[in-house]
């Protein structure tokens, strides 16, 4: 791990994105802090609201040390076209009152990081209900960070396990899993994922969901690992200590689990890493779609549901911001999972060998 | 050659018989079908639905059902779509066309931009050429195809240099030939865009990293030695022997451009496979998901027989390993 953390930070661009990462985490975590409104409040008076601008200079070039914005008011409720009025300002606050929330989940606070006292703030605008988008791209960054990681976990353990079998026993066993994996991997994944989301009703609670689209991608993903990981294991079994385990009888699951799979860690990392980005997009791709997380919960992924409307594209294109999110998550786990592996190669072609 | 067709053929069946059996299944695991949502509708009698569920043998079980399903299969008898109220394959036949017509156009407009950039990449390894194009490369690979999709309808709507969706003009009808041709063309552009721009990403770095490795092989060097044009080394030396491992994966392709293209379908309203499979899951219409899926796996097998076949026809190796029989 040390040795992998060196690598990283000799390369600029890995550790800018392990930095990325960790802000993103880090704000997933203190979503309901750091966001000026919850996910769900709807503020039906201003549907559409444009992003507000930070102003330090006002209108007449004056200087304010405390940021501010200014008002701005709906000129026209058929087009939502908005219009600034210069004459109202609202002074930026930090550690502001605001709605409640439970800080980690056990601290009950009404404080924000930021936020207005009596007029309203939207960073990256509202959608059609009014809801303030940046927060609810924080929310959501919870859904689609920890999709990654959960998805990768589960669909990792299996393949490898699998494979590992596989690669053990060889024979009859691996002849039917491998072409069964063969079967999963033929099939064009997307149809699969409809398919396999229509085995369940759409209306789930949204903790069902979750953990139905995480199951789904991991039936998706696992075959790819576990050949891999099956090629692995094959050369590995063959290992000096290997035979030692079995010689002094250790059972099979042991010999795979403690002696075969630990080998394969390396490759499993880099792995795991350059395919969160799958599963991140998975889950937007159901949810776009209206099959995954469902309203009011917010997954970058239905957030960007709306924007199916080209009319919405064009006339508000805020709503794109969740793609933002997706870009730069997705960006930094491909240029770590990249970095990892350069890093890796020299010993990854020694274990293979 | 036949006979080495004929078997990659007979090796294929297997695996179609697995992918149809499995989502047999999961269609069949969906609570409740289509037939209770006719039975909702009060101006259907209980007469038609138990004529309906008679031909179709949804009374029977679950492997008489597929057996029957498949041996009409075998000769493109897709049963009939209950929610088109229309046979499948008549259905299929509508949408496919237009999906192979936009994966075929992406995929050819991919490679075309992507092995020049690999090669450009690969002459000057870590140069700041080199450097630009694997950032150019990593910036797409990350960009999810349905984002770019939204952001260059954005751009459509604004600048009207791009079309904003469907597959034809209103007064397609009414055109010439040649402008029916341009029509067709002007409206994949955007789709075709989208999906050959977030795969040729990581195409090019497929191509850069082949291409760095054949160069420093030593027939460059001897091909060097004996004092060939540069542009012969690399177009017809290099090159060649790099891009053997590609057509291995342009079988692949067929697949993933098939399943990537759905989504892409979806957002700018193509109408192709994507939006019908769609409709096909939500609405639980077990024939059209299993036609879709029965023509996707065929369309996969035939793109892995012709890689097969164009492989074993460029690399000698592989037609005397598999061919020939030699080498064995």
């Amino acid at each position: 791990m040390k040795e992998l953390f060196y690598y990283i930070r000799k390369n600029k661009f890995a550790y800018v994105s392990l930095y990325i990462l960790g802000i993103f985490y880090f704000l997933a975590i203190f979503a309901d802090f750091i966001a000026p409104y919850p996910y769900d409040i709807q503020h039906r008076d201003t549907p559409y609201h444009p992003p507000t601008q930070i102003h330090f200079f006002d209108e007449k070039g004056n200087f304010h040390l405390r940021p501010f914005v200014y008002k701005y008011e709906l000129v026209d409720p058929v087009f939502k076209t908005y219009e600034v009025n210069y004459n109202v300002k609202y002074p930026i606050e930090f550690f502001v009152k605001g709605h409640k929330h439970y800080l980690l989940g056990i601290f009950e606070t009404d404080i924000h990081l930021f936020g207005v006292r009596d007029g309203k703030i939207f960073l990256l605008g509202a959608d059609n209900l009014g809801r303030d988008i940046f927060s609810r791209i924080l929310y959501a960054s919870r859904i689609s960070l920890s999709i990654g990681l959960i998805g990768v976990a589960l669909s990792f353990t299996i393949g490898a396990l699998i494979g590992g079998v596989a690669g053990y026993f060889g024979g009859k066993v691996d002849n039917v899993i491998m072409r069964l994996s063969e079967i999963v991997m033929s099939f064009p994944s997307f149809y699969l994922m409809l398919a396999l989301r229509a085995v369940f009703p759409i209306t789930l609670s949204s903790v069902e969901v979750f953990l139905l689209i995480v199951v789904i991608l991991s039936f998706v993903g696992w075959a790819g690992l576990a050949r891999i990981v099956r090629g692995m294991v094959l050369s590995i079994r063959e290992q000096d200590y290997v035979v030692a385990a079995k010689s002094y009888g250790a059972s099979s699951l042991r010999i795979i689990v403690k002696h075969i799979l630990p080998n394969t860690y390396s490759y499993l990392l880099i792995a795991a890493t350059l395919s969160i980005p799958g599963y991140i997009l998975g889950e937007s791709a159901l949810s776009l779609l209206g099959l995954g997380i469902q309203e009011p919960y917010a997954s970058w992924g239905n957030m960007l549901a709306s924007a199916r409307s080209i009319t919405a594209i064009s006339s508000y294109p805020w709503i794109l911001s969740p793609g933002v999110a997706i870009f730069l998550t997705i960006l930094a786990f491909n240029i770590l999972g990249d970095a990892l592996r350069d890093a890796m190669d020299p010993k990854l072609k020694r274990l293979i060998k | 050659m036949f006979s080495y067709i004929l078997k990659r053929l007979l090796q294929m069946i297997p695996l179609l018989v697995g992918i149809t059996f499995l989502s047999f299944v999961i269609i069949q695991m969906a609570p409740g079908d289509y037939l209770d949502q006719l039975r909702m509708n009060p101006q259907i009698s209980e007469s038609t639905i138990e004529k309906l569920k008679q031909t179709y043998g949804l009374d029977q079980p679950l492997i008489v059902q597929y057996f029957k399903w498949l041996f009409n299969a075998l000769i493109f008898n897709l049963g009939f779509s209950f929610s088109y109220n229309m046979p499948v394959l008549e259905l299929i036949k509508d949408r496919l066309p237009n999906t192979l017509f936009l994966s075929i156009t992406s995929g050819i407009l991919a490679w075309m931009i992507a092995i020049p950039l690999g090669i450009v990449a690969a002459l000057k390894p870590n140069s700041f050429v080199d450097r630009l194009i694997q950032m150019f490369s990593f910036t797409f690979m990350s960009l999810p195809s349905f984002f770019l999709a939204f952001l260059l309808l954005f751009f459509a709507v604004k600048t009207g240099l791009l079309p904003t969706g469907g597959a034809t003009s209103p007064n397609y009808d009414s055109m010439n030939f040649f402008q029916k041709v341009l029509d067709r063309l002007w409206h994949v552009s955007l789709p075709a865009i989208v999906l050959a721009v977030t795969s040729l990403a990581g195409l090019v770095r497929l191509v850069r990293s082949a291409m760095i490795e054949a160069l420093q092989s030593e027939y460059v060097l001897f091909a060097r030695a004996k004092g060939l044009k540069e542009r012969d080394i690399i177009l017809k030396h290099a090159l060649k022997n790099a891009l053997n491992p590609f057509i291995t994966i342009l079988g692949f392709e067929i697949a993933s451009l098939l399943s990537g293209a759905a989504l892409v379908e979806i957002i700018v309203n193509w109408p192709g496979m994507g939006m019908l499979m769609l409709d096909a899951v939500l609405s639980q219409d077990l024939y059209l998901v299993m036609g879709g899926l029965y023509i996707g796996s065929i369309m996969l097998i035939i793109g892995n027989l012709i890689a097969d076949i164009l492989l074993a026809k460029l690399d000698p190796r592989i037609r005397q390993r598999e061919v020939e029989g030699v080498l064995k």
